[in-house]
């Protein structure tokens, strides 16, 4: 998969102008090895709005995602955050728009050699060095908390299972506080009763923080619960984006087949 | 590739497609592949080491993480280094005894010894024992980190990985590697030292006087510190391996193999090249 680090050093900036809403996405396309993974993509989320992006496994909904923090770029298309085009921004000032993004990682991507404390510390340990040490722990058992991984803090990643190492990438994505959240299968490998608490946990961020947030889940009902709206992709296009009910009563076939088998 | 050639079968079967079996073709494809990836692999690296450089001299430096490989490369590396420059010092010890008694030179056997460690021996072997050890670990543990994400995540958390993964290791096996040289060949030359006194007693005092009798800083200093290019081609080699790995854990079992094999043969390059550069500059 390209990356930034594939990119050469001086990318022509798109110059494009950006206006409100907090992550605007406009004609994105996307290709691998000549295939279009993403081809005309228009999305936008405000402030305190939760989408939910649907689709088939392969369909580039983590793509999107991972273009959207700059780890991979794009072939054409504007992304703005908070008003600003990333398109091409250089790697230092992207840093500064990344520090009001969180992002959960579709398999946590925890640093296997730090325990869950120091691996929620982190990032507060790089950007928040004015924090006391006492602050930092009582931020980390705070979010520890809200994921329900209080009793676990010492333990390494390899001694956590699939799910709970989720819980922890998502309380790393919350250490520095973000404006914007964006989770790739925020609810994957969780049981239930877990899954309700994470959503629990997305729906208060989104009232107390008006976090805007981006979810790719295959977990209809968790799309439901957190979501203002939905955007199902197919074959690199959205196909729909609206309320759950406009996706109930849309007569595009592969919707009404994509919400009867989830 | 060539465009397949149809071959129409006599009007009654399908078309059949046939591969153009030129042997000068295919010979000059599969020359024209390697060449590609030759540069590709050079482009690349230098590529990534402008990003190292850049990263390296601009702030927030990653002092706690440069300790942190200091120790990882200097102090874990030392008992092997200290083991293998004894080992040397020994077997350099008993050869040289060998063949200058044979040309009644047996005087000259302490000099021998300590220009052989010092000039020869102990820098290139530190230099290979320490591509081994570290560019294997360096190698494996940043490709291990690539396919599972955490460098992306490193790099989602706004954080330069450029910065705190490679030029910590890189600055860390720069300047251990020095250091380290220095300590083999202090085992070599004092292992050396026990191996010739246990056939024919020799004081220390006797030997250090009479084997670098002569000599001067020039003889001796350039042949260390040449190993901090040593380190820098262990550290940038490992680093660019690991951190461009794709394909699970075939690939880092690949980029840990290749961080040595290439690692070494670089080091081995840059010692050929180094001691003319230190014959000329300081004669």
């Amino acid at each position: 998969m390209a990356s930034v680090y594939d990119i050469p050093l001086k990318q022509k900036q798109n110059d494009e102008t950006c206006s409100v809403p907090v992550v605007a996405v406009e004609d994105l396309c996307k290709s691998f090895g000549g295939r279009a993974v993403l081809d005309g993509i228009n999305l936008s989320v405000s402030r305190g709005e939760t989408l939910a992006v649907l689709g088939r496994s392969g369909t580039g909904k983590s793509v999107l995602l991972r273009i959207l923090i700059g780890l991979v770029t794009l072939d054409s298309g504007t992304v703005c955050i908070q008003g600003e085009n990333i398109v091409g921004m250089a790697l230092d000032k992207l840093g500064s728009i990344r520090k009001k993004m969180g992002f959960l990682f579709q398999h946590a991507a925890l640093y296997d050699s730090l325990t869950v404390a120091e691996n929620i510390a982190f990032p507060l340990d790089h950007h928040r060095p004015e924090m006391s040490k006492l602050e930092r722990s009582e931020r980390v058992h705070r979010l520890l908390a809200e994921v329900g991984m209080k009793k676990d803090s010492e333990k390494m990643p390899s001694d956590i299972s699939g799910g709970m190492q989720k819980r922890v990438g998502l309380a790393r994505a919350l250490a520095l506080e973000p404006e914007i959240l964006l989770l790739d299968e925020p609810t994957a490998g969780l049981d239930p009763i877990s899954s309700g608490e994470i959503d629990e946990l997305i729906l208060k961020l989104q009232r107390e923080r008006q976090m805007a947030s981006i979810v790719v889940t295959h977990d209809m009902h968790s799309a439901r619960t957190i979501a203002n709206n939905l955007a199902l992709l197919d074959r690199g296009k959205v196909l729909i984006e609206g309320k759950f009910e406009d996706l109930q009563h849309s007569d595009i076939e592969f919707v009404q087949q994509f919400l009867k088998q989830s | 590739m060539s465009e397949p050639r149809h071959k129409v079968d006599a009007g009654t079967g399908p078309v059949i497609p046939v591969r153009n079996s030129d042997p000068a073709s295919l010979i000059l494809g599969s020359v024209g592949r390697v060449a590609n990836e030759f540069f590709e692999w050079f482009g690349s690296l230098g590529v990534f080491s402008w990003r190292v450089f850049r990263a390296a001299v601009t702030p927030p430096y990653e002092g706690r993480e440069l300790i942190r490989q200091l120790d990882e490369v200097g102090s874990k590396s030392f008992p092997l280094v200290a083991l293998a420059g004894a080992a040397i010092g020994v077997v350099i010890s008993m050869e040289a005894r060998y063949s200058l008694t044979r040309f009644g030179a047996k005087s000259m056997f302490p000099s021998t010894l300590v220009y052989s460690v010092i000039q020869v021996m102990g820098p290139i072997m530190t230099g290979l024992i320490v591509c081994g050890r570290v560019g294997a670990g360096i190698g494996a543990e940043l490709a291990s980190m690539k396919v599972t994400e955490q460098i992306d995540a490193i790099e989602a958390s706004a954080i330069n990985p450029y910065r705190l993964l490679a030029a910590t290791r890189i600055l860390a096996c720069i300047l251990m590697l020095p250091l380290l040289t220095l300590a083999g060949d202090a085992c070599g030359l004092l292992a050396g030292w026990f191996a010739q006194t246990l056939v024919e007693p020799l004081s220390f005092h006797q030997f250090i006087e009479s084997g670098f009798k002569g000599g001067t800083f020039n003889a001796f200093l350039p042949p260390t510190f040449k190993t901090a290019v040593y380190g820098l081609i262990i550290g940038l080699i490992a680093c660019f391996q690991g951190m461009r790995t794709q394909g699970g854990a075939e690939g880092v079992g690949r980029a840990a193999t290749n961080s040595v094999v290439l690692g070494s043969l670089f080091v081995i390059l840059a010692d050929v090249v180094l001691v003319k550069f230190i014959l000329v500059a300081f004669p």
